[in-house]
């Protein structure tokens, strides 16, 4: 069982967050780390690997050459080993593009199950798993709050606007999970001395087969025209808790006429 | 322009955020039609006239039965391969949010999503898409038809115009991967309890809780605020507390007086299930959760120290 986990690297979720106003694209220079959701979905790997008797966990990320350091953190966890598609040329791009450029990453290990965690912490789409099982042509479970592999197949439960669903799909699949699935295990310190020997590759678009024109802004079909403040709203009002905080809190809704 | 509307439905009815989409297409300049997906679903696309659509194209095939997104994508394919549209909408949900995404895959048809406005300015359809928890707003735009726009749920309310719309059948031509993914139980409800909808305060628990034996705090503090107690998704699926009382997208919308939303981070899921409150407080630990950016009021800290305090106070008040 070979299962392949897609994973960001995005801004550390302490750092202050702006989009540079000459590429409109979010200024990643600070500090990186694996996108905390797709942690879920490296441990949802270990654990399906773990209760199976042979398999490998391979993480297939698309970033710059730096966000090696940040995916080792899974390799701590258990993951095997990284595939990283790091190329200027695929900055930029948009779900067309980077869909396209991961499932070029993925057909090349051609896994039994590819993972993806619930959604980015520095985008609000959630949007890319169906666009990669639509490129490896590849059934899809998304949302998914359960998991089991069986028979050949991945059953997942999933919740929806109405309930919950329960899809199987035979592997090979994709899977979205959702950050309900599981708590992630914090690595070892064994785990962490040993992340550094497991292999990382880095790959170019080149060796993906992926040309300059279907990668990056070239390869998209979407485009940021203009940014713009926000429309007002009211006051917020943000205080640290000095051990007053509940006090202050039974003020504001006095004036508010709440309480 | 021709705008194509995706309609989503469910047990009988079109859904309300869909119908929103098709309205606002109704009210930019152009030609609106509608495209309705299902099994014994003809009677249905009738409806959609009401709302603007001048024609609603539709697939009734078993195989369309169970809201799956794949066979839809195939739908949508054959559709458009026939029929050129400008543009193709779809409100977000768990299963449009994945047909729009597998279709720009399929067409390289470009995809802007999260979308809380559409409009056309100088002939061109631009798409208005905030981002960094809102705190900007980006214009955003296509290079590629059809251009596909994903509008963020509970964006548009559907206007009824009172017009009619010719019902045109056609037949989708599947692919066996699409076909492959099998629905085993669809829409099971989980744990009915209480209503939250009606409840005037609503006392909200996210993942900072900590765990479910940690609801306690909660429940007292609405209590002594004679509230009702709301889960987040990611505390609900985790099992802590029952789905009935999930607020955001895929759960309850709820507009109580006030809102006390405790350990929630308050993604965009969540926030379109309760941004209507009157008024916002937030109790949470990690200064750059998303819901201090639109908190009436917001409070760094221990919810573990605050809750309890802020019971007695409210309790103490009342008593007064």
């Amino acid at each position: 069982m070979k299962i392949a986990v897609c994973a960001k690297y995005v801004p550390e979720s302490t750092a202050t967050r702006r989009i540079d106003p000459q590429t409109k694209r979010l200024d990643r220079s600070g500090e990186g780390a694996l996108n905390p959701f797709d942690v879920n979905a490296v441990e949802e790997a270990l654990r399906l690997k773990e209760a199976g008797s042979d398999g490998e966990v391979v993480i297939v990320s698309l970033g710059p050459e730096r966000a090696l350091e940040a995916m080792r953190r899974a390799l701590a966890m258990g993951a095997d080993r990284i595939v990283l598609v790091a190329d200027e040329g695929a900055a930029g791009s948009d779900l067309v593009a980077t869909s396209r450029v991961l499932a070029a990453a993925l057909e090349r290990e051609s896994p039994d199950l590819v993972l993806f965690g619930q959604q980015a912490n520095d985008a609000d789409g959630a949007v890319l798993w169906a666009a990669v099982a639509e490129r490896l042509q590849r059934p899809l479970i998304s949302q998914v709050a359960e998991l089991s592999l069986g028979d050949g197949k991945a059953r997942g439960k999933r919740q929806t606007e109405y309930g919950y669903d329960v899809i199987d799909a035979p592997l090979p699949a994709v899977v979205a999970v959702s950050d309900a699935i599981n708590e992630p295990r914090y690595p070892s310190l064994k785990g962490i001395m040993g992340a550094k020997k497991k292999p990382q590759e880095t790959v170019s678009l080149a060796d993906l087969g992926v040309g300059a024109e279907e990668a990056g802004e070239a390869g998209s079909r979407t485009t940021v025209e203009a940014l713009n403040d926000p429309p007002p709203r009211g006051d917020t009002v943000k205080i640290e808790d000095d051990g007053s905080a509940a006090e202050k809190i039974v003020e504001f809704l006095q004036e508010r006429k709440a309480v | 322009m021709r705008f194509l509307a995706f309609l989503e439905h469910h047990e009988g009815r079109l859904q309300k955020d869909s119908l929103g989409v098709l309205s606002k297409a109704a009210s930019l300049d152009g030609e609106v039609e509608a495209v309705l997906l299902g099994s014994d679903v003809n009677e249905l696309a009738g409806e959609a006239g009401k709302y603007g659509a001048q024609r609603v194209h539709v697939d009734d095939d078993v195989l369309l039965d169970k809201p799956l997104p794949q066979p839809r994508v195939d739908a949508l394919e054959t559709l458009l391969g026939d029929q050129q549209f400008d543009a193709v909408l779809f409100a977000s949900s768990v299963l449009s949010a994945d047909i729009a995404a597998a279709l720009a895959a399929r067409l390289d048809a470009g995809l802007n999503y999260d979308l809380t406005d559409l409009a056309v300015e100088d002939g061109k359809l631009v798409g208005k898409r905030p981002a960094l928890g809102d705190s900007v707003y980006a214009d955003v735009g296509w290079t590629s038809e059809p251009r596909l726009a994903l509008v963020r749920s509970g964006t548009f309310e559907p206007v009824e115009t009172g017009g009619s719309a010719e019902v045109v059948p056609f037949e989708s031509r599947f692919q066996d991967f699409s076909l492959a993914a099998t629905m085993v139980e669809q829409a099971h409800e989980e744990s009915e309890g209480p209503s939250i909808e009606d409840a005037d305060v609503i006392v909200a628990a996210g993942r900072g809780l900590g765990g479910p034996d940690n609801f306690g705090l909660v429940e007292e503090l609405a209590k002594a605020l004679g509230g009702a107690v709301a889960a987040t998704r990611a505390v609900v699926d985790a099992g802590w507390y029952p789905y009935s009382t999930q607020v955001g997208q895929t759960g309850k919308t709820v507009s109580p007086k006030l809102y006390v939303a405790v350990g929630v981070s308050g993604a965009i899921q969540h926030k379109v299930g309760m941004q209507s409150s009157s008024l916002i407080v937030a109790i949470n630990k990690d200064p750059n959760a998303p819901i201090f950016e639109y908190a009436d009021f917001g409070v760094v800290g221990d919810l573990h120290e605050i809750v309890p305090k802020l019971t007695e106070l409210v309790r103490a008040r009342k008593a007064a």
